[in-house]
């Protein structure tokens, strides 16, 4: 069916010529920003120098190039690390019965669906280091004070600790659903046997549970790589670059300043997308083979 | 466990993750001089409605920015997603594997690139803070996720529906139009959701394209109030649990919806 082909591509051309136009070019465009060594006049007028690979040079030898890499993988695997195992606990305890638990777990999905400015500006005031309630609290139990966004040494800590509470809502509902799928009967059987809560769960449920337990940790991977709101809205990736990762680095290099860099912010805007598509790559093998199963 | 401990134990756990929440909403309602209390007001108790009155002399320009951001969004979204779902689902070209697989790929990429990119070409282009250009924006946010929602949807759509409707001699398009959409109604809901969502909560390519312009979102409005550092966090917690009111709404309405729109992609079913 000749026509049949052709009637598809006109319901397909639509979408095809927007992705080719909106994300195809504007791709392109950053590539070329960072292939050029633009200022602040040849970005508006064209013209930009051919630098090669100059800008990413620059950005190896830049003295924030070991912090930024090392945060993003600090931030990455921690946050990831703390949500999932907290998901999975949560999950774990709403596959029980009892009055509530539906409407409960709805109510979990509410930091979730919050823009990340309320969130971000709420743990702020929240980690204020003078009248946050946090440090109120850690007052009661006899801590002393912390300066959670003021302090290099804990900047990190508090944007892991916002990132966390935002993304446990989706590792429980996709662990939950993922829960719901294996059978009671396995349960049953594993418990007739005597096997108690604890050596059901590690025995039976965690094994069974391991091909969505990769398709979550893949795509919380790929989503906390991303992330850029939360960290620039609570230190801006400082003090002093203590907080900084590549998302925000190239945010800073690209709008932060007067002067801005876009060459060198979109080369790092490119190594993260190389980062983001090699575990993109794997998550795609993975969910097809699961799906080929 | 009785069941009776496993309640409380949930409302104590959810008491926690929501506490923030709470605390939001106090801290819109704390008088500025108790702000910095020791200890803080725990309660809202004696509060003042200062911060709500500042949202509605500076803010509800923001917020109609929004609102109109994310519709125009919506209909962006569902008007490519939809026909584009439609043909992956049952017209099934060839290449329509390549190109759901062009669409997972560029849900993974980071929304600060494509802002850049964007702002290069709005730049020469001159649409730099207008709501046209932040809407087609905030689109790339949702537009694959769209496709692959019709696409999941459409497909499992039973084939009698439409055989009979191609024996009566009906064309593709008027299938698509009187059998296919009103059946798709649940992924229309979800697709809408979530893309009025991203579209209002969005901060990166309003920051970046729409920093300057007369017409802001409410993201920027909240920003702007904190950047200010006027300190005066009754009226940036009142404008965040009023941003926050969507998020609120579609949860109680559109709760299953959420839910679906979460796990789509995710898990096999």
């Amino acid at each position: 069916m000749k026509s049949g082909r052709w009637t598809a591509w006109a319901f397909l051309a639509p979408v095809v010529l927007y992705l080719a136009a909106f994300y195809a070019y504007p791709l392109y465009r950053n590539l070329d920003l960072s292939l050029r060594n633009y200022t602040v006049r040849s970005f508006v007028q064209g013209g930009a120098p051919f630098a090669g690979f100059g800008n990413y040079a620059q950005l190896f030898e830049s003295p924030t190039f070991g912090p930024a890499l090392a945060h993003t993988v600090v931030f990455t695997l921690v946050s990831i690390l703390f949500q999932f195992s907290i998901g999975m606990a949560l999950a774990v305890f709403f596959t029980q019965t009892f009055p509530l638990s539906a409407m409960l777990r709805a109510l979990f999905l509410v930091p979730w669906l919050l823009p990340l400015i309320v969130s971000a500006s709420t743990w702020s005031w929240m980690l204020n280091s003078d009248s946050g309630i946090v440090n109120w609290a850690l007052g009661l139990a006899g801590a002393g004070p912390v300066n959670w966004l003021t302090s290099p040494h804990w900047s990190l800590v508090s944007v892991i600790i916002a990132n966390v509470w935002i993304g446990i809502p989706f590792n429980l509902v996709v662990l939950y659903s993922g829960l719901q799928a294996i059978p009671s009967d396995i349960h049953e059987a594993a418990a007739l046997d005597g096997a108690s809560g604890w050596q059901r769960f590690w025995r039976v449920t965690f094994p069974l549970l391991r091909p969505v337990s990769a398709i979550t940790l893949l795509l919380g991977l790929i989503y906390t790589l991303k992330v850029f709101d939360i960290i620039w809205i609570m230190t801006k990736g400082g003090p002093t670059d203590s907080s900084t990762t590549f998302a925000t680095w190239s945010y800073r290099l690209g709008f932060g300043s007067l002067l801005p860099k876009f060459g060198p912010g979109a080369a790092v805007g490119n190594l993260l997308i190389v980062i983001a598509l090699a575990f993109g790559l794997i998550y795609i093998r993975v969910q097809r083979r699961q799906e080929a199963r | 466990m009785t069941r009776r401990l496993k309640t409380a134990a949930g409302v104590a756990l959810t008491a926690i993750m929501l506490f923030p929440l709470y605390w939001m909403i106090n801290v819109s309602f704390t008088r500025d001089t108790d702000m910095r209390a020791s200890p803080p007001h725990l309660f809202p108790f004696g509060g003042t409605v200062e911060g709500y009155r500042a949202v509605l002399d500076q803010q509800l320009p923001y917020l109609g920015t929004s609102l109109l951001v994310g519709a125009g969004t919506v209909l962006l979204t569902v008007g490519l997603a939809a026909p584009a779902g439609y043909s992956l689902a049952r017209l099934r070209p060839r290449g329509g594997r390549a190109l759901s697989f062009v669409l997972l790929i560029a849900q993974m990429i980071p929304g600060i690139i494509m802002a850049m990119g964007f702002y290069a070409i709005y730049l020469k282009a001159g649409v730099l803070n207008s709501v046209p250009g932040l809407i087609l924006a905030d689109s790339t946010i949702a537009v694959p996720f769209g496709v692959l929602i019709f696409t999941a949807f459409m497909a499992g759509i039973p084939d009698e529906l439409t055989d009979a409707a191609r024996i009566d001699g009906a064309a593709t398009f008027r299938i698509f139009r009187s059998i296919i959409l009103p059946v798709s109604r649940n992924a229309i809901v979800t697709v809408s959701l979530f893309a009025f969502l991203w579209a209002w909560s969005d901060f990166v390519f309003a920051s970046t394209l729409d920093g300057g312009g007369a017409h802001q979102p409410v993201t920027l409005g909240i920003y702007h109030y904190i950047g200010n550092n006027n300190q005066q966090w009754n009226a940036i917690m009142a404008t965040a649990v009023v941003a926050s009111i969507p998020a609120a709404v579609l949860l109680v309405i559109a709760q299953r919806y959420v839910a679906a729109g979460v796990t789509a992609g995710a898990v096999k079913d």
